[in-house]
């Protein structure tokens, strides 16, 4: 893995730029119990962003939040200077946000490439009724959509699962099938909930590759949650640590590891 | 057909040829991103000229050596062509060589211009670069992860073949010329040779001599334009490069590029091919898969599945059929082999050949009981690969068949086979010593393997002669021999026979590790990975009674009931091409392994109960095992 290299190359392919996802004083309750207290970040075109933290620590909530889930009782969320209130999941979804899911979320009994041509379920336009009667419009965008999930199947190196049922395979093929569908969408911000969370060291390598490559080849900026620190502090470009529902830490993966406060958090203080 | 013109003799000269002749048939399909997309002849013509435009003005001469490495693709060949148009010699690499590997293939040919599939390969490339000066350009074709190199020798396939398309125009005229100056007698590939002992070496290889052979087969085996094939063992192997470019360009015929090695058996059921190379490996690794399957399926299947291969044994021995023997193996060819073959992707195939290696005889059975017209083949790089083969109706499974036309044979006293054929090498590249002691002055060639022609004029291969051996008590030993039988064994990968000059015939053993494992999840036995399964009793048992199996067939035949297989050890991991101990084609070095085990040889023959070596993390505990033997009084008593 070439990572360090292309994080330090100045000749990335789609440099990191303008902030296009800023989260401001989010705060978030169930009931009596506060999830996310006063939380403030944001996330720049084409970086890879990490969230990380504790078990508990809000983590996806925070990624619930963003995704339009939840919504949080405080604070706002501004995608490219536009601010959203009150968003639901198929909002953010038209918006450009696409996720993947801790405990994966796809459909098991159907083959691999049905599962990611799901993923382009918002770029097909064609009615019911011109899909059931194979109508030219429907023919086309079924042609258009195969080839755009060909090109992420062969990205992703699964040719040869095609055809397979999810349920059969291995649970690091099934996280990469995951991301597949994510990627169908074409989406401007990718939300990844822990990808490598139950990997073995190499199938982590694998998921880290393509994060990259993903941000890399599509410029897609990519927010992922993560508690190995380890494989964040090697991938991101940027770093919020949250404890108990709070931002204790923000800033480069040095900056983050060398903070008190992120190393008592993680590292539990003496009392 | 194109035998006979005399002027087609180089591959340049015959793709124009056919371009003009079959412009619009396929000359090479390739499966990507889901979907067959077809080069015609006129197009692949079209891109080599392109090509060869482009790679002459980026400094690429006549009598050059250009590398190729990577997988089967259109754009290889297409760049195998082009070099060759301007007159250049094609250095054909495995592509999973190390960078060490290729370094030394590179250094020897003074290669100055590379073709390299991808990233992966161009990595490689660029660690050896400083050792190899003489590279001047390094061309490669999938651009992902690319971006981030900014060496002046990389250039992209596809801007290149853009710069090419413009500059073919121009050049037509020298083009013309250029493809007009090459004869039949230039070299036209140096294949770098396994070689099972020793160092690679650079065997030479003119256009006429390939060109030659390939019609000779072509003529015997009556290809055709419209036959199909599967490019799907590594090009740097000349087995691949006969079947998917020499014969192809002598007969026009059609080849498909699968996806990638994981899909290939999905592939090759899409196209069908009629025309099929296997090496004995790849057959072993389907039977094996056929193997594991019919034991899944329901008692009828099974029952009906060996009825039907006893019967279809005892007709293709020869020997008398009865009907009711006609009768099982008709209904099961209706049944079960139909499918099977469909399944295999081979319900097509009209000739197929194994080759590479000698194939167990059992092995060859099997295929052709199953329907599927499986011949063997001899030859070797140095000989133009097409030395004897098996013809149609007269295959004998444990010979590889009559010289194939042109080919003389001799022998030695030591039956070492001498070999003079049109087919020829050229030399061993920068090596006029090892090429006057591999070829005499009268141009018969050393071949290093024994082997006699029986009173049917039909070849029989015993082995590499330098393997041939003898025990103590002076049985010849061929390990091949029991190692082939070993491998018949669906559980057994790979096997190691030992004895020349020992008392008794021992062998390590490889597991099949989805075999193996399917057979322990069956039985509900847990591990953690290949060292670990290869250690369990159980295990250990299920290949003792393998070999007993073994034991038995051998101690059956009198000159070989002492070389019955007394102990054994299980190997704790893989034998791999990486480590040194297999070749890239998957044949053994025997001086490496020994060398590497040698502590689980002397273990063997030291009766030790269990030997520890040291493996990359710390050490393991490896068990001996001894095998059944069959005795003398126990064949009576059985009889």
């Amino acid at each position: 893995m070439n990572i360090s290299a292309i994080l330090q190359s100045s000749q990335r392919a789609f440099p990191v730029g303008a902030p296009i996802l800023e989260l401001d004083s989010i705060s978030l309750r169930f009931g009596g119990v506060k999830a996310l207290t006063n939380i403030s970040f944001n996330v720049l075109e084409h970086e890879v962003r990490a969230i990380i933290g504790p078990n508990g620590a809000g983590k996806s909530s925070m990624l619930n939040v963003i995704n339009g889930v939840y919504v949080p009782q405080e604070g706002s969320i501004t995608l490219r200077g536009e601010r959203l209130a009150g968003m639901k999941p198929t909002d953010a979804a038209k918006l450009g946000i696409a996720r993947t899911f801790q405990n994966i979320a796809l459909f098991k009994g159907m083959s691999v490439l049905d599962n990611i041509m799901a993923g382009r379920n918002l770029r097909m336009h064609a009615s019911f009724l011109e899909v059931a009667l194979q109508l030219p419009r429907a023919r086309r965008e079924e042609a258009e959509s195969r080839e755009a999930v060909e090109e992420i199947i062969e990205f992703l190196e699964i040719e040869h699962i095609r055809k397979t049922p999810v349920s059969r395979l291995p649970y690091g093929l099934q996280k990469r099938v995951e991301l597949g569908r994510a990627l169908a969408a074409e989406p401007k911000i990718l939300l990844l909930d822990e990808p490598m969370a139950g990997m073995n060291i190499e199938e982590k390598q694998d998921m880290c590759r393509f994060i990259l490559d993903v941000n890399d080849h599509y410029g897609t900026t990519i927010v992922l949650i993560e508690h190995d620190m380890g494989v964040v502090m090697d991938i991101s470009d940027r770093v919020v640590v949250l404890d108990y529902g709070k931002k204790i830490g923000d800033g480069t993966p040095e900056e983050v590891r060398s903070d008190q406060n992120v190393i008592d958090a993680y590292l539990g203080v003496p009392h | 057909m194109t035998t006979g013109n005399l002027s087609l003799d180089t591959f340049p000269k015959l793709l124009m040829h056919h371009s003009g002749e079959r412009g619009e048939r396929p000359a090479i399909r390739e499966k990507s991103r889901g979907i067959w997309r077809t080069v015609t002849w006129r197009e692949l013509a079209e891109e080599a000229a392109a090509l060869a435009a482009a790679a002459s003005a980026r400094g690429l001469q006549r009598g050059a050596h250009v590398a190729l490495l990577g997988d089967n693709r259109p754009r290889l060949y297409a760049a195998m062509c082009a070099a060759q148009w301007l007159g250049a010699i094609v250095v054909p690499l495995y592509q999973d060589a190390t960078a060490d590997e290729i370094a030394s293939s590179i250094e020897s040919a003074k290669v100055t211009h590379v073709f390299a599939e991808n990233q992966e390969q161009v990595d490689k490339l660029l660690e050896i670069l400083p050792r190899c000066p003489t590279v001047r350009c390094i061309v490669y074709d999938k651009d992902r992860g690319m971006r981030h190199y900014k060496q002046p020798e990389l250039v992209s396939y596809a801007s290149l073949l853009q710069q090419g398309r413009q500059l073919a125009a121009e050049k037509r005229d020298f083009l013309q010329a250029e493809a007009a100056r090459g004869t039949g007698q230039d070299s036209a590939f140096v294949f770098f040779t396994s070689g099972t002992t020793g160092p690679a070496k650079g065997v030479v290889l003119t256009h006429a001599s390939l060109i030659d052979r390939a019609r000779v087969a072509a003529a015997t085996e009556s290809l055709k334009d419209t036959d199909v094939a599967m490019a799907y063992l590594p090009p740097g192997w000349i087995g691949q490069n006969l079947f998917s470019y020499v014969q192809p360009m002598v007969v026009g015929y059609c080849v498909c590029c699968p996806e990638s090695s994981e899909t290939m058996l999905a592939d090759m059921r899409e196209m069908g091919p009629t025309y099929f190379l296997a090496t004995p490996r790849v057959l072993e690794a389907l039977l094996t898969q056929v193997t594991m399957r019919m034991e899944d399926t329901g008692g009828f299947n099974q029952r009906l599945y060996r009825a039907g291969m006893a019967a279809a044994h005892r007709i293709d021995a020869g020997k008398t059929v009865s009907l009711s023997d006609r009768i099982t193996a008709a209904a099961c060819s209706l049944l079960i082999y139909g499918p099977l073959r469909d399944v295999l992707g081979m319900s097509n195939v009209r000739v197929a050949f194994t080759a590479g290696d000698a194939a167990a005889p059992a092995l060859v059975t099997f295929f052709r009981a199953l329907g599927i017209n499986l011949k063997q083949l001899y030859g070797s790089t140095e000989t133009g690969f097409f030395v004897a083969m098996q013809r149609d109706g007269q295959v004998k499974p444990d010979t590889v068949g009559p010289v194939a036309d042109g080919v003389e044979l001799k022998f030695t006293e030591q039956r070492e086979i001498l070999v003079r054929s049109p087919g020829m090498f050229k030399e061993y590249h920068r090596d006029p010593e090892t090429t006057a002691q591999a070829r005499n002055a009268d141009g018969w060639f050393h071949t290093g393997d024994a082997g006699y022609l029986g009173d049917d004029g039909h070849l029989r291969i015993i082995d590499r002669i330098k393997y041939v051996g003898a025990l103590n008590d002076g049985t010849a030993h061929s390990p091949k021999l029991l190692e082939n039988k070993l491998k018949f064994i669906p559980y057994i990968k790979e096997a190691v026979a030992f004895g020349d000059g020992r008392d008794m015939v021992c062998a390590l053993i490889d597991i099949d590790m989805a075999a193996v494992g399917r057979w322990a999840d069956k039985r509900s036995i847990s591990y953690t990975g290949h060292a670990d399964l290869a250690s369990q009793d159980e295990v250990y048992e299920l290949i003792a009674e393998g070999i007993a199996k073994v034991n038995a067939d051998l101690a059956q035949e009198p000159a070989l009931a002492k070389s019955q297989i007394h102990r054994f050890v299980i190997l704790h991991g893989e034998l791999s091409p990486d480590d040194g101990v297999l070749t890239r084609t998957g044949k053994l070095r025997r001086g490496v392994i020994a060398e590497r085990y040698r502590a689980l040889v002397d273990a063997m023959y030291g009766g030790a109960k269990e030997v520890r070596i040291d493996v990359e993390a710390g050490h393991a505990d490896i068990k001996v095992r001894d095998a059944e033997i069959i005795g003398h009084r126990q064949i009576r008593s059985a009889a």
